[in-house]
């Protein structure tokens, strides 16, 4: 058992996977000698080599068009995005080719690839460099789409994700980079679409991801002060997102509020919604209500970003809402 | 040096087999759309020829040619562009995405410049892996017009990689002349990168073979990446069915005098082979592409619930 930050954690899991099978190579901006902007790459290009540890001009497009050749072509890479913002750049490779092969080749093979990327805000990194961009990748076929909240599982994820046989975009949030955890010296795997309760709870159910499963965990606190025992389900994979989970505890709820950091309009959260409001509509004794940031960029300034940004607050009041 | 009746037994089995998309495609057999590389035979032989098994292609939306030089059989050709069950690719690429995996074809593309950083990735492969394989990235002259193919020769200089970067200048960029569409000339932006460009004469099948298997030979030597600039014409339209009013009508007639296939039957019979071998050449072609089209109009249709679980590798329980 070891306390590691969440960097530390996907540092494990890329070091681990580079140790275990040769054809595990990494790829990105600064990966190397720099360790990553980040340091989730640290140490990794002494111990592997540049062979193994490329650093790669700033070229999103052609990056992960290599990362998408190297998998057809037996290899396993893992490539890295410095921003989530700069998918934009690569999104040929990934919508077009990455997530279409398996698929349009007949099944002659797969893109075995994972795209790493921080997203998300609080560090007053502005609009090009804080965004959210989940929901796009979760709306095209043949792509996979993780984002872990705890340092416990980017680790155990991770792995996951290297060794599946399909590409996934594993989605890091930045401001949780720092946060620490406990994770075990051999952790049990955590497959891909498998969803974790965080806390149990009764009353209501609210669903988050990555830095918002945090915000439910304080919200749900903050209701139990009142005697409203909130349940919070850390989707951890969202695409595939994990249904049966969600519905299980609506069926016990009766209530769903669900939060993510990116902005609510066509998010997440709307399919998860839609979808409950299909197949749990029997257990529903309230709206489902989504928390979600406004259909604005993500602003700049402290005090507006701080506005911006879906909170603990913002998720009691849904589910107070909710219950009413 | 590959046997040039073989080479012209290739371009002749990729004319036949486009000659006949076009027909079935007048017909309604072919659905969607095709892009015929009718013309620029011989760049695809040519290259392919200088290839060996382990050996990586990513191809273009012209990309006929190339999957079938890579030894792709006629039946799954035929099929796949057919809709069929049978096809290689099970009915669900078609034309724009014909893929040969096993002989290293990583798939004609719908998307103009994507090829490039995919076959940048296969040669990454062969390098970290260790190997002396090589790959080719075909693209048109107006792809360079495209960010990738900066990309692509930008890494692949600054890493050595063995990637052949094959331009069949054919002059149009879809519907525009291609001079209009981008500034640079091939040679100087190549020469820019710092990387060796070799022009040849894309419709001579020996010189394309000369200067692929020279360029192989670099690349499997480590001494990085190449370009070479094969200049041919595109006999058609960018796809079929299209009109071509931009086009001037005296450019047939002078595309037609460097028929690749014509010049290498007249250099054949020169070179003292038979008449009698050439014309078996070309019946045996003929019939092979005929017998392919019969095999694919009796296959299944493509089916439905094989895509819907093929998005996604099967999950192992």
């Amino acid at each position: 058992m070891a306390e590691l930050r969440m960097v530390q954690a996907v540092n494990r899991a890329l070091t681990e996977a580079m140790a275990e099978d040769p054809a595990v190579i990494l790829l990105g901006e600064d990966i190397g000698a720099a360790g990553g902007p980040f340091g989730a790459t640290r140490g990794l290009l002494d111990r592997f080599g540049p062979e193994r540890v490329r650093d790669t001009p700033i070229s999103e497009a052609g990056l992960v068009g290599a990362a998408v050749g190297a998998a057809l072509s037996g290899l396993k890479p893992v490539a890295e995005i410095m921003f989530m913002d700069f998918i934009t750049l690569a999104m040929d490779a990934l919508v077009n080719q990455a997530a279409k092969a398996r698929f349009m080749f007949g099944g002659q093979r797969g893109v075995p690839m994972v795209l790493r990327t921080p997203h998300g805000g609080g560090l007053s990194a502005g609009p090009q460099h804080s965004q959210c961009l989940e929901a796009w990748l979760c709306h095209i076929p043949g792509l996979k789409v993780v984002c872990p909240a705890t340092p416990a599982d980017a680790q155990a994820l991770l792995r996951s994700a290297i060794a599946d046989p399909d590409p996934v975009v594993f989605v890091e949030n930045k401001a949780l980079y720092a946060m620490k955890g406990e994770v075990e010296d051999a952790p049990e795997a955590v497959p891909i679409g498998r969803a974790r309760i965080a806390r149990a709870g009764r009353d209501a159910t609210i669903v988050a991801y990555g830095a918002a499963v945090h915000w439910a965990n304080d919200a749900a606190t903050t209701l139990a002060a009142d005697g409203i025992e909130a349940e919070v389900i850390d989707l951890r994979s969202l695409q595939p997102w994990d249904e049966s989970t969600v519905l299980e505890s609506l069926a016990r709820t009766h209530h769903l509020v669900i939060a993510q950091e990116a902005v609510e309009a066509f998010g997440v959260g709307a399919e998860i919604a839609a979808r409950m409001a299909d197949i749990g509509f029997d257990e529903l004794d309230g709206p489902i209500l989504r928390v979600g940031a406004p259909f604005t960029p993500v602003p700049f300034a402290k005090e507006l970003e701080r506005a911006y940004r879906p909170d603990a607050a913002r998720i009691a009041a849904a589910v107070r809402r909710t219950l009413d | 040096m590959a046997d040039p009746l073989a080479l012209f037994r290739m371009m002749l089995t990729i004319r036949e087999a486009e000659l006949a998309l076009s027909r079935l495609f007048a017909d309604g057999e072919v659905p969607g759309f095709i892009h015929l590389s009718v013309g620029q035979e011989a760049v695809a032989a040519g290259i392919c020829a200088a290839l060996g098994q382990q050996d990586s292609v990513a191809s273009t939306h012209r990309g006929h040619g190339h999957a079938l030089a890579r030894g792709m059989a006629l039946e799954g050709f035929f099929a796949e562009v057919m809709a069929k069950a049978t096809g290689l690719c099970r009915g669900r690429g078609g034309s724009m995405h014909v893929a040969d995996l096993q002989r290293g074809m990583l798939g004609a593309n719908g998307i103009v410049g994507a090829g490039a950083p995919i076959a940048l990735g296969a040669a990454l492969a062969h390098r970290t892996r260790g190997t002396d394989g090589v790959a080719v990235a075909f693209f048109g002259d107006g792809a360079l017009a495209e960010g990738t193919m900066h990309e692509t020769l930008n890494m692949a200089a600054i890493w050595r990689l063995p990637l052949l970067m094959v331009c069949e200048n054919n002059g149009w960029a879809e519907f525009s002349r291609s001079d209009t569409q981008v500034a640079a000339k091939l040679a100087a932006w190549t020469a820019a990168y710092g990387v060796r460009h070799v022009e040849v004469d894309g419709n001579d099948v020996t010189a394309v073979t000369e200067a692929a298997t020279s360029a192989v030979a670099a690349l499997r030597r480590g001494e990085g990446p190449r370009v070479i600039e094969a200049r041919t014409h595109r006999w058609r339209g960018h796809f079929e069915g299209d009109p071509q009013r931009y086009r001037d009508p005296e450019e047939a007639g002078r595309m037609a005098e460097q028929d690749p296939i014509a010049r290498t039957r007249a250099a054949l019979l020169a070179a003292g082979t038979a008449e009698a071998a050439l014309e078996a050449a070309e019946a045996e072609t003929r019939d092979a592409v005929i017998a392919a089209i019969a095999a694919a109009r009796t296959a299944p249709p493509a089916d439905w619930m094989a895509a819907l679980s093929g998005v996604y590798a099967p999950v192992e329980v």
